[in-house]
């Protein structure tokens, strides 16, 4: 980790407005931004002298996926859109490494309790009724587009980032649950304890609404989220996550290739999680 | 018609500090189950991720809507000038402002964060039709405020028809907004209809009037005061209709429903399979709240009896929370098709039909509502003159006496 | 007179009765952090009077708008100024030594923070048996709603 410091000097100049701050707790990162182009770039942390490996940018990133180079002191842009392409005939029944990894990134604890407890992303059997056919992947925030959850939410709470991630602003959410009636794809969760030693990306609290965030703190600071991570990491490749909006990621030649299905594709919502292998 | 002649309670009665007694207590047990869910967390309660609105909501929809049909007495008076309804437009517009303030505290004690009443008055996101019904709560306490202003303080009589109109426009409105909050559930198969408004105008005139007559009846008779039978009769037959007209909207409903291939199974889910689902839809929704009371109010044998009366009220009330609750609760517990074609299973129940037990301080919550609301009206009644002096059918209706 | 005086002697009780109240409650002391060279990005006394401010304005740019890494964030206050005590232990939040809740309690302000937020660095929490339990409640879950629709299966 320590080796950060000297990768760091030699960063894309995006960073050096802030590199006094981060150098600290920058990590470095291999990347491909499109096929045969590799560059290095640092993944700076969000503040000082926090537990690095939690937002670090791993290696895996370097398999299948373009990230986000932004500099971190300008507002995100419609630049982007982020997304994610789940190949379910890769996904392997029984395994739950996705989910895995994203509980421990976001510090999700179980109470015994398993219809309150929070699921960010959940692994769902499928087994066609006409033809017997068993297949399995994983289910999350589709970080739609034109997303019910942020049409109906009554204070703005939940809202869509400009690069397509749907969040939930904590900080003004009043728990009324009007977003988890909305979601077509039960993607959120209800806090509905107390929570402490909350994760530092992943602030969350009792009485408020939460879904998959996309791992936003990895992705502003160039990673992939940590499920995408996680299956990749364990050769399963059933993930990737990438960039919808540029042509050349991964993820668009991917997509333009074999193409992608939306879930409840007839709500016209955008999703920017698209699954392959479903039969209409 | 001659003057009418307005009186309050003296209100000094042991039998009417009881009763004020009784429902401060009500609301005590509300207020200690409040505190002991949110200081818990909401897994005290039966809500879960899977039924995310459950008895509070029941509760607090049923008194949104019946406020708006509780003005209905009002509106016909001032709006359609029908001159029997006059002398209760008082107690109409009170009893809509307190079911209203009733219905809101139980729906702001139950969001996860209550003490963020603030940011919900300052965050507004326009797109939501639940910020508009924040504001369109907040707009009628107003009109209908400044409507029986109107209708009690001399200086400002004048006004009263277009404070009696817009207060009904406003109502109208109000309760399209209420039926909204699901008919923009486009995920949800149950919630997916064109007709949710409509049916909350008509559920809303229905659950509002049996209120209104229970309050009614119950007010005079306790207080010795004359009520007679023309108002009564007049009443119990618009109640008839309304009744009635509940039970068409239910009925074109679940037909559109059936005829729409895709809402086949959550149909049948509702009708045949929902367990008690089923039995509070067909007993509770159908029979005691629209054919039973509907064939009491036309049976020639009970017409003018109270007793009756009182019960086809009471049961109209049961079978309105039954409907909401129906309404509610069967959305949630039907799965989400996420995936067509396929059974799906997972460990956050998709798939699955979901189950919800309502837990004892939800339902408190609930009670202290309506408690509340009786509250607000059995002291208004004393500090105000709402109660016209006497209902005879003399008062009410001249030209009737033979 | 009496008419006025009555007043007045209460309303000097009260001021008497507060201002002792007052003094019972020690003025907070800040933490200061144990590494001397390190410096808080703002003067001491802007700091105390518009910490909310700054801490607002980065929440709200960070969460809409994703910009990241400006120092004057809550994380950044906790990670100098919440540190372990002599006996190795951190004051949480609900405690009085804790260096939000010192002046909070004092001031009588409530802070939202830390219902979602650690009121500790990240390096002070111990996870290690966290999401192993969740890990195997979810397994069960998922074992149990598989049985089921295998039973509803003709
Ligand atoms: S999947 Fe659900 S929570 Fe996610 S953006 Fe769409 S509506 Fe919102
Ligand atoms: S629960 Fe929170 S995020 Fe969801 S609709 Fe209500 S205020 Fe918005």
């Amino acid at each position: 980790m320590n080796n950060s410091k000297e990768t760091a000097e030699v960063t894309t100049p995006v960073n050096s407005s802030r590199r006094d701050f981060l150098s600290k707790a920058a990590v470095a990162g291999t990347v491909t931004i499109a096929p045969g182009i590799f560059l290095h770039r640092t993944a700076g942390a969000a503040v000082a002298d926090t537990d690095v490996s939690e937002i670090e940018a791993s290696e895996a990133a370097d398999m299948n996926t373009s990230v986000s180079t932004r500099p971190l002191d300008q507002d995100v842009s419609n630049k982007n859109r982020w997304g994610m392409l789940i190949d379910t005939t890769r996904c392997a029944t029984g395994c739950t490494d996705c989910v895995d990894a994203c509980n421990e990134e976001n510090g999700l604890v179980g109470h015994g309790r398993p219809e309150t407890d929070t699921q960010y992303i959940r692994k769902v059997t499928l087994k066609s009724k006409s033809t017997g056919h068993e297949l399995s992947l994983p289910l999350m925030c589709q970080h739609c587009e034109t997303a019910p959850c942020a049409d109906v939410c009554p204070t703005g709470a939940s809202f869509v980032r400009a690069d397509g991630i749907a969040l939930v602003d904590k900080h003004i959410c009043i728990g009324c649950r009007y977003c988890m009636m909305a979601c077509p794809y039960k993607a959120r969760s209800f806090v509905h304890e107390a929570v402490e030693n909350q994760k530092l990306t992943a602030p969350r609290g009792k009485g408020t609404v939460e879904a998959c965030t996309m791992c936003v703190t990895r992705v502003d600071n160039g990673g992939i989220p940590a499920c995408v991570e996680a299956c990749t990491a364990e050769n399963h490749n059933a993930m990737i996550f990438g960039d919808l909006r540029d042509p050349n990621s991964p993820l668009s030649i991917e997509l333009k290739k074999h193409g992608g299905k939306q879930l409840r594709s007839d709500l016209a919502l955008n999703t920017g999680v698209r699954y392959q292998g479903l039969n209409e | 018609m001659s003057k009418i002649e307005y009186t309050s309670l003296e209100g000094k009665s042991l039998p009417y500090f009881g009763l004020l007694g009784g429902l401060a207590f009500m609301m005590l047990l509300a207020i200690g189950s409040v505190f002991y869910m949110e200081h818990e967390g909401h897994h005290v309660t039966g809500m879960t991720n899977q039924i995310v609105w459950g008895m509070p909501h029941v509760f607090a929809i049923f008194l949104i809507v019946a406020a708006s049909g509780a003005l209905n007495i009002a509106s016909i008076a001032s709006v359609f000038r029908k001159k029997i309804y006059e002398p209760m437009a008082r107690l109409s517009a009170l009893l809509a402002i307190a079911l209203l303030t009733g219905g809101l505290i139980v729906l702001l004690l139950d969001l996860g964060r209550p003490d963020r009443l603030i940011i919900a008055m300052t965050y507004y996101n326009f797109k939501s039709i639940f910020a508009w019904n924040i504001i369109l709560y907040t707009g009628f306490f107003g009109f209908v405020g400044v409507y029986l202003w109107t209708m009690m303080d001399h200086t400002v009589y004048k006004f009263k028809p277009y404070a009696g109109f817009s207060a009904f426009v406003w109502r109208l409105i109000l309760t399209t907004g209420t039926g909204s909050i699901f008919g923009f559930l486009v995920a949800r198969s149950a919630y997916d209809a064109a007709l949710m408004a409509p049916m909350f105008i008509v559920m809303s005139f229905s659950f509002g009037l049996a209120i209104f007559l229970l309050v009614l009846m119950a007010t005079y008779k306790w207080n010795n005061m004359e009520l007679g039978d023309v108002v009564l009769n007049r009443l119990r037959n618009l109640l008839g209709v309304f009744v009635a007209g509940v039970l068409y909207f239910t009925t074109v409903y679940h037909l559109t429903n059936l005829y729409a291939t895709q809402h086949h199974d959550v149909e049948r889910f509702l009708l045949l399979d929902g367990g008690i689902l089923t039995s509070v839809f067909w007993i509770g929704e159908i029979l005691i709240g629209g054919l039973i009371p509907l064939a009491l109010i036309y049976a020639p044998g009970v017409k003018n009896c109270r007793t009756t009366l009182g019960f086809i009220c009471a049961m109209i009330i049961f079978g309105g929370f039954s409907k909401i609750y129906t309404i509610l609760i069967a959305g949630q517990a039907y799965p989400l098709e996420i995936f067509p074609g396929y059974e799906v299973s997972s460990s956050f129940y998709d798939g699955a039909i979901n189950s919800y037990t309502p837990s004892l301080p939800e339902i408190m919550l609930g009670l202290g509502g309506i408690a509340l609301t009786l509250f607000i009206v059995a002291f208004a009644l004393k500090v105000l003159r709402f109660l016209p002096v006497s209902l005879a059918d003399s008062v009410a209706d001249p030209h009737h006496v033979k | 007179m009496t008419r006025f005086l009555r007043p007045l002697l209460v309303l000097i009780g009260f001021m008497l009765l507060s201002t002792s109240t007052l003094a019972e409650t020690p003025f907070p002391t800040i933490h200061e952090p144990s590494d001397e060279s390190k410096k808080c990005i703002h003067p001491e006394d802007e700091m105390r009077r518009n910490h909310m401010n700054y801490i607002l304005h980065e929440r709200d740019e960070t969460m809409h708008e994703g910009i990241r890494g400006e120092p004057e964030g809550l994380a950044n206050c906790i990670n100098c100024h919440v540190e372990p005590n002599e006996s190795g232990e951190i004051a949480g939040i609900e405690t009085k030594e804790h260096f939000c809740s010192a002046c909070h309690e004092y001031a009588a302000v409530q802070i939202d923070c830390f219902q979602c937020h650690a009121d500790r660095p990240q390096k002070y929490i111990d996870r290690s048996k966290h999401s192993s339990s969740l890990r195997d409640q979810l397994q069960r879950t998922l074992a149990a709603a598989e049985a089921a629709t295998e039973g509803a299966r003709p």
